[in-house]
C-alpha cells in the first residue's frame, strides 16, 4: 500500500506534540480533472451547475450518464440531489441545472 | 468504428496494453493507455493511477470510484488488492488516519460499551475467508433501457482472502442485550453537506452473529488498502458490497429495525422472486438488497476477439451467493447446445470458482455462452432480468468470437 507517514508533510513542531508511538497515515487524493460540457443557450444553467454540483461530487457523475435520457431524467436526478440529499440549491437553480442538463447531456 | 473494434480496444486498454491498436481505431487508440471506452454510451474512462492501485477504470473522481480491468480476472482467482475495485458515496473521505488512534466503539443496545483499538481486535482469535465483493450496479451500464447511477461494466467485483474476526467475537464481547434485533454499521466517511444521509448498514442481528461476517483488517494478507477500507471494514460473505462498509468505526445494536436512508430508500430491490419488473415499471414492494444472484464470465477471450480456428482453450470464473458452484456449462453455438466445463481448485462457497473447458471452433464467427448453477440449483436467465436500480445483473454472458 502506498501510505506515507504522516511526518513528510508535518512540521515538526506538530508532529513533536502528538503521542512518541502515533504515527498518522495519510492519502493523496488525485484532484478531479472532469469538466462540465457548454451547451449554448444554457450559460447561466452551466454557470449554476458549476457553482452547486461540484459541492458534492465530480461532474463525471453528470459524464458518465446514459446520454439522451431527457427531461424527466435530469429532472428527477436535480430533484433527489435537493430534496434527498438536501444539496443547499434553490429551486431556481434547480431548474436552471436541469434545464442544462437535458441540453448538454 | 465497429461495436466491435470497440470492445476490442477494450480488452487491449484494459489489459494495459498502450500497443498501437491499428490505424482504423485511430480515434479511440490516441487514448489507449489512458483511456478505456467501455462498450455503452457515454462509456469513456480514463484509466488511472491511485496510490497504493494499478491503472483502473476511473468512473467518478470525487469520491473516487474505480473499476477494475476486466483482464484483470485472468490472472488469477484472487484479485490482487492493487486491482481491487473502489467504491464510495460520500465525498468527505478520510485522508488521514492513525492507526494508534483508531477506535473501533461498540454500543446501543449491549451490556456495556466498547471502545477497540485495532491491536484489541487483532488480540482475538482471527478468521480467515475468500469472499467476492461485487457492487450491487455492478454491470449496470448495459442494462437496457438504462438507468441512473453509477455506469460500470462487468468490473466491480473482486474475490480476496480476508482476514479479522467474527462479529460474533466482538458481540459477544459487549454483550448483546435479549430483544436485540439489528446491528448498524458506520465508517469514518461521510457527507460533505451535513443534511446529506450519513452512510450506515444494517444487518439482522443473527445475519451479523453467524460466525462469517467479518471485521477484517487484511485483504490478501496485506492490511486493506486506504481506498478498500483501511484500517478495518466489514466483510459480508455472499451479500452485495453495500454492506462491506469500510473504515468501520462505529457498531451500534438496536433494539428496533433501522430506519436509515441507506436501508430504507437506498438499495431496494422489487420484493419478488426475480427481483425484477417489466422494463420502465416500478416495483409494488421492495425490500433491502441481499444476497448475489449466481454468475460467471469467460476471462481469456474478450467479445470480438479475432482467433485461430481449431482447439480453444477457454477459461473463467463463477460465483454466487454462498451455496457455491455445482456446475459451469459453456455453449459454443449461442446456447442451442451446452458442454460442461471442468471446476478448479475450490476456495470456499463465497469464492470465485475457476473453471476451463476446451472446445473445437471452426472457422466463422462464435457466440460463446457461459452459465452456471448453484448447489441451491439456481442458474442464470438467458435473458437479463430489469429493476429501476440496475442490481443484480446475472444475464448468461456472451462473448463472440471470429475464428480464421
Amino acid at each position: 500500500m502506498t501510505v506515507r507517514p504522516l511526518a513528510a508533510v508535518l512540521a515538526a513542531g506538530l508532529l513533536a506534540s502528538l503521542p512518541a508511538a502515533a504515527v498518522p497515515l495519510s492519502y493523496d487524493l488525485p484532484e478531479p480533472t472532469a469538466q462540465l460540457r457548454p451547451a449554448p443557450g444554457h450559460e447561466a444553467g452551466l454557470a449554476a451547475a458549476e457553482a452547486n454540483c461540484q459541492s458534492c461530487h465530480s461532474v463525471d457523475y453528470i459524464a458518465m450518464q446514459p446520454p439522451g435520457k431527457g427531461a424527466d431524467f435530469w429532472i428527477s436526478e436535480v430533484t433527489k440531489m435537493r430534496k434527498v440529499y438536501h444539496a443547499p440549491m434553490s429551486e431556481a437553480d434547480g431548474k436552471a441545472i436541469a434545464d442544462y442538463l437535458v441540453a448538454a447531456y | 468504428m465497429t461495436e466491435i473494434d470497440r470492445r476490442t480496444l477494450l480488452r487491449h486498454a484494459g489489459a494495459g496494453l498502450i500497443a498501437a491498436s491499428g490505424a482504423a481505431l485511430a480515434p479511440f487508440a490516441a487514448r489507449a493507455g489512458e483511456a478505456v471506452t467501455l462498450p455503452f454510451g457515454n462509456g469513456e474512462r480514463p484509466l488511472v493511477a491511485y496510490p497504493g492501485k494499478r491503472p483502473l477504470l476511473q468512473m467518478t473522481a470525487r469520491p473516487p470510484q474505480l473499476e477494475t480491468p476486466f483482464a484483470v480476472f485472468d490472472e488469477g482467482v484472487i484479485t490482487p488488492n492493487d486491482a481491487f475495485f473502489v467504491r464510495y458515496h460520500l465525498a468527505d473521505i478520510p485522508t488521514v488516519i492513525d492507526p494508534e488512534a483508531f477506535r473501533l466503539t461498540v454500543s446501543g443496545h449491549i451490556d456495556g460499551p466498547l471502545n477497540l483499538t485495532l491491536a484489541d481486535l487483532k488480540a482475538m482469535p482471527a478468521n480467515e475467508i475468500v469472499a467476492v465483493n461485487q457492487c450491487s450496479g455492478n454491470s449496470r451500464g448495459f442494462v437496457e433501457p438504462r438507468v441512473a447511477g453509477g455506469q460500470l461494466a462487468n468490473g466491480a467485483m473482486g474475490n480476496a482472502r480476508w482476514t479479522g474476526v467474527p462479529i460474533k467475537a466482538v458481540l459477544d464481547r459487549a454483550g448483546v442485550k435479549a430483544g436485540a434485533v439489528q446491528v448498524v454499521f458506520e465508517g469514518l466517511d461521510g457527507p460533505v453537506v451535513a443534511e446529506t444521509p450519513d452512510f450506515a448498514k444494517a444487518l439482522g442481528i443473527d445475519h451479523a452473529r453467524d460466525g462469517e461476517v467479518m471485521l477484517a483488517w487484511a485483504m490478501n494478507g496485506q492490511d486493506l488498502p486506504w481506498l478498500n477500507g483501511y484500517p478495518l471494514r466489514l466483510v459480508v460473505p455472499g451479500f452485495y458490497g453495500t454492506y462491506w462498509v469500510k473504515h468501520l468505526n462505529a457498531i451500534t445494536v438496536t433494539d428496533k429495525p433501522y430506519e436509515g436512508f441507506w436501508m430504507k430508500s437506498a438499495y431496494r430491490i422489487p420484493d419478488n422472486s426475480c427481483a425484477c419488473v417489466e422494463p420502465g415499471q416500478a416495483p409494488k414492494a421492495t425490500v433491502p438488497i441481499n444476497r448475489f444472484t449466481i454468475r460467471s464470465f469467460l476471462t481469456n477471450l474478450a467479445d470480438g476477439a479475432a482467433i485461430p480456428a481449431g482447439r480453444t482453450a477457454l477459461r473463467g470464473i463463477a460465483f454466487d451467493g454462498g451455496s457455491g458452484i455445482r456446475a459451469v456449462a459453456i455453449s459454443s453455438d449461442d446456447g442451442r447446445s451446452w458442454s460442461e466445463a471442468s471446476l478448479g481448485p475450490d476456495l470456499g462457497r463465497y469464492s470465485f470458482r475457476p473453471w476451463t473447458l476446451s472446445v473445437d471452433l471452426p472457422a466463422g464467427t462464435h457466440a460463446l455462452r457461459v452459465r452456471a448453477t448453484g448447489n441451491d440449483g439456481a442458474t442464470q436467465p438467458m435473458e437479463p432480468r430489469w429493476n429501476p436500480p440496475g442490481y443484480m445483473r446475472n444475464v448468461v454472458e456472451t462473448v463472440r468470437v471470429r475464428a480464421a
